[in-house]
Order: structure tokens, then sequence, then C-alpha cells
């Protein structure tokens, strides 16, 4: 509008540098420096085994936590385009608006040894598991890969898909060749919203890994709160922040190609 | 034409196989919320057995002060954050729009969508520890900074569909600034902002990880008081704080859907 307006966003600019860019700076400045100078051992402490392992751990889960996201969201999509209902949508978006610690705490309780899923699973306990954390995952952010899979799969057009039918191709030509790239962006984001954050998470690992499950997050979060290390918590920090950075910015890029 | 093709697409699995796929995952996401209601009324302490129905932890949800204060501060936190996120960003879409870094500025601002919760956290509590003392006041200043860009998110979409010839033509006809604004900007920001703060609301109460590194001692939100009580134990009373909650977003988001549901209807 003019020169004028612009001072409205004064505060949001000074937000900005004393919440976000301070920070971020004084997490630099806590990793690579201490009371002996400038050093990177704090950094480098990533290739310390014990910190290695959660890492990896980390990676892994996140990893496999995309693909089950995406298997179930996928076919799931597929079915609620012939949906009409808004109903079914909202059914399948309720559950998000859940407390998530207390969601997470029902999960302990399903899974505990006389728990109520042992009624009908005897025999094995598989709380304080990768696996219940996996679990625990998974059922945290499945929705956000459900929510822009299926807008990007409620938006491709019919018709398209009734062109290809017409020309021949058969479903598998149809999903794959058709229906996958118009929803490319969709299953994109679903991707940086569930691989990021169960990267970085330490809670559902606290809770329904009780303890036994060491991811990166938790490595940290103990730094910070037990420990109090916090040169070697933010140097950790650092190295996360830069792996979450990384698959964003790789996934990103891989959006962009597909418009030129 | 348009329903035939559909059937062909979809002819390839059975109608129950959907039906049955659907219901499946239905269960898989209200299973844990069904598990929080059912306990909800248990009158056993333990929840591996049932003891009969009870609205006992209904009536001590409203006399345990721990909870009544988690509740407060929960609510508390949410709606201030919320509102002055809300004021922040919504002045800051519309001063950063001639500005000619403004790709730069809303790509710092989005940092804490796109970083690690705990990063967050971390980074925003080494400067509370050494600037001020970690309280109430803390949690309060990471939820504005983390709200901002789901403000934003809301507030750019109504903000570049709005008609600036209005406001300018405002102008030509003698009002001030001040009345443009509040006359003919902020009626059309108004669906964008409102549903800012009610996201920026809901993401405030939903926070675990950075409330937790930023919140001083004593000071509890409902999802860090959960935590900390799970090692002694939860009070069952927050089964019944969950039902309610959960009672309350169903009405809420029905009552705002129910104007879609009749739409499509």
């Amino acid at each position: 509008m003019n020169r004028m307006s612009q001072k409205a966003a004064y505060p949001y600019i000074i937000w900005i540098v004393g919440f976000i860019i301070i920070p971020i700076l004084y997490i630099f400045s806590y990793a690579v420096h201490d009371e002996n100078g400038l050093t990177l051992k704090y950094v480098l402490s990533i290739l310390w085994t014990v910190h290695r392992k959660p890492l990896f751990l980390s990676l892994y889960l996140a990893f496999i936590c995309v693909i089950v996201c995406l298997i179930i969201s996928i076919p799931l999509a597929i079915i609620l385009r012939q949906v009409q209902s808004r109903i079914v949508i909202f059914l399948f978006m309720l559950p998000m608006w859940m407390n998530t610690i207390l969601s997470i705490l029902a999960w302990k309780l399903l899974l505990a040894p006389r728990g109520l899923l042992s009624h009908f699973l005897p025999s094995v306990s598989i709380l304080n598991t990768v696996f219940a954390t996996e679990l625990g995952m998974i059922y945290d952010l499945l929705p956000f890969a459900i929510i822009p899979i299926h807008t990007a799969f409620a938006a491709i057009d019919e018709d398209v898909i009734r062109c290809a039918w017409d020309l021949g191709a058969n479903r598998w030509q149809v999903f794959c060749k058709v229906m996958l790239p118009l929803a490319r962006d969709g299953i994109v984001s679903a991707i940086v919203m569930v691989f990021v954050p169960a990267l970085t998470s330490f809670v559902v690992s606290d809770m329904l890994g009780g303890g036994k499950v060491m991811l990166i997050g938790n490595v940290i979060e103990q730094e910070f709160t037990n420990l109090m290390d916090w040169h070697l918590g933010a140097g950790l920090s650092l190295v996360l922040m830069v792996f979450v950075l990384l698959s964003t910015f790789i996934l990103d890029e891989n959006e962009k190609n597909e418009y030129e | 034409m348009r329903k035939m093709s559909m059937n062909r697409v979809n002819t390839f699995i059975p109608e129950w196989m959907k039906k049955f796929y659907v219901g499946l995952i239905l269960i898989f996401l209200y299973m844990p919320i069904i598990v929080l209601i059912g306990l909800s009324f248990n009158n056993s302490k333990y929840y591996v057995s049932f003891g009969g129905w009870t609205l006992k932890w209904y009536k001590r949800l409203f006399t345990d002060e721990i909870i009544r204060d988690a509740i407060a501060t929960t609510l508390f936190i949410a709606i201030v954050s919320a509102a002055c996120a809300t004021i922040i960003g919504t002045c800051g879409v519309i001063g950063i729009e001639r500005m000619r870094s403004k790709k730069v500025i809303l790509a710092v601002s989005n940092i804490p969508l796109l970083n690690a919760d705990i990063v967050t956290g971390v980074s925003m509590m080494l400067v509370f520890t050494r600037f001020l003392r970690l309280g109430t006041l803390s949690v309060l200043l990471a939820h504005i900074t983390f709200e901002i860009p789901y403000v934003m998110l809301n507030v750019i979409p109504a903000f570049s569909r709005m008609d600036r010839d209005i406001y300018n033509a405002a102008l030509d006809l003698g009002a001030s600034r001040a009345q443009a604004f509040f006359k003919v900007i902020m009626p059309q920001l108004w669906p964008g902002i409102l549903s800012g703060f009610l996201m920026a609301m809901t993401m405030s109460i939903d926070d675990f990880s950075i409330t937790y590194f930023t919140r001083g001692a004593g000071v509890n939100t409902l999802s860090t008081m959960i935590y900390t009580q799970l090692k002694r134990g939860v009070n069952p009373s927050m089964y019944s704080l969950c039902t309610i909650m959960f009672l309350a977003v169903f009405v809420l988001l029905a009552i705002t859907n129910l104007r879609d549901f009749q739409k499509t209807n």
C-alpha cells in the first residue's frame, strides 16, 4: 500500500530477530565454542557410538514411518475420491485435534503387559520396544500424511483418468503414470510433514520405549535436562538441524523440478 | 457418463473391501480415544481392571487444584499467545508486502514450522535462561514465536485475494487511513485472521516439546503435567478431561462444518 504501512511489520521483524535468529545463533555459539575457545568436538561428537547409533535409529524409524504412512494414505485417498460425503473426511480429521500426549498415553495403556490389547493378543508384550515406538509415531503422524494426500488425490480431474482409460492404459498405468504424478505435491508435503517430526521426536520413544529406545531426540533432551552438558546438546542439535534442513531442501528441489 | 467411468476405475477392488479398509484405519485412529473415554467412567484406579461405572473422576476434575491450575495455564497461554501472534502476524503480512526482502523474511519466520520442535525449544531456552527467568512468560514468548507462521499461513491468502482498489477508493472518497483500514481492509481479512487465531490456539494447546524446554519450575500446561505424572501414575481425572476436550472439539468442528455438510447434501 504505502511506506506508512511498512511500519506495521516492525514488531514482526523485531520478533523474528529476537526469537528466531538470535536463538539459532546461540545454538551455534554453544556448539562451536566453550570456555577454552573455539572447538569442533561437540559437533563431531555425533560420531561417537553413543550418539551415532541413536541418530541411525532415528533415521531408520523415520524412514519406515514415512513408508507406512504412504502405504496407508494413498489407497485411502483413492477410495475417498468416490466418497461424496464430507462426514467421512471429517471423521479422519477429528483424531488429529486430540492432545498428542494423551493419545500416546492411551497407547501406553493399550500396549501394557496386562493392558487392553493383551486380551486379544496374549503372551506378547510390545511396550518398551522399538516396535511400540514406531507404532506410536505412525499413529501420531498419520493424519499429517492423510490430509495432504487426500487433498491432492481429490483434486485430480476425473476426466483425465477417463482419458487414460479410453486411450488404453491399464489400472497400473493409470495409477503410476496419471494419478501419482498429479498427486506429487501432496505426497511430497506429506513426506516432509511426517519425516521431520519422526526424525526429531523424543516424547514417543520416551513414553512407549520406556527409556530403552534412545533416539537422537532423547540424547539431546537428556543433555539439556539431566546431564546439563549444554555444549554437547547444542552440538547435536546443530547436526540434527542440518539433517532437517537437508531433507526439506532435497524434497523442495524435487518439487520444483516438476514444473521445469 | 461421469458416474460410469468412476465405476470402471473403482470396480477393481470390491466394495466391501474398501469399506473394510476405511473401517480398519478409523478403528486405528479412534482406538486410543475410545480407551480414554472408557477409562474415564471406570471405577477402578488401575486401568487394567474394570470396576464398574462411575462419575467420580469428573467430579474430582473440578476440585483438583493441580488440574485446575494446569487447565487455567493452558488456556491463558493459548489465548494470550494466539492473540499476540495474530496481531503481530497480521501486521507483518500487511507491512512486508512492499519490502524487497519479503521472501527472505518469510523464509526466516517459517523456520519454526520446518525445524525440529526440540531444536526450536532448546534454542529459545538458551536465550531465555540468559536474559530472563524461565516461567510463564518464557512459555508465552515461545508460543507466540511458533504460532506466527501459522497465522501468516492463514492471513496471506486472504490478503492476496483482497481488492486493493477499494482501499484507494476509500481514501479518494475522503476516508482517513485508519477508517480505510478498519472499514475496508479488516472486513476482507477477517476470515483469514479468525482461522489463523484458531489454528494458533490449537497448536498452543497441543504443544509439548517447546513448552517442555521453555517452562519454569512449577509451570505446567496439560501436556507437560501428564508427562510429569507418567512415572507416578496418571491421575484418572485426566481421562475425563480428555473426554470433555474430545466432545468440545467434536461439537466445535461439527458446527463449523455443518454448513458444508448441508451444502453437499
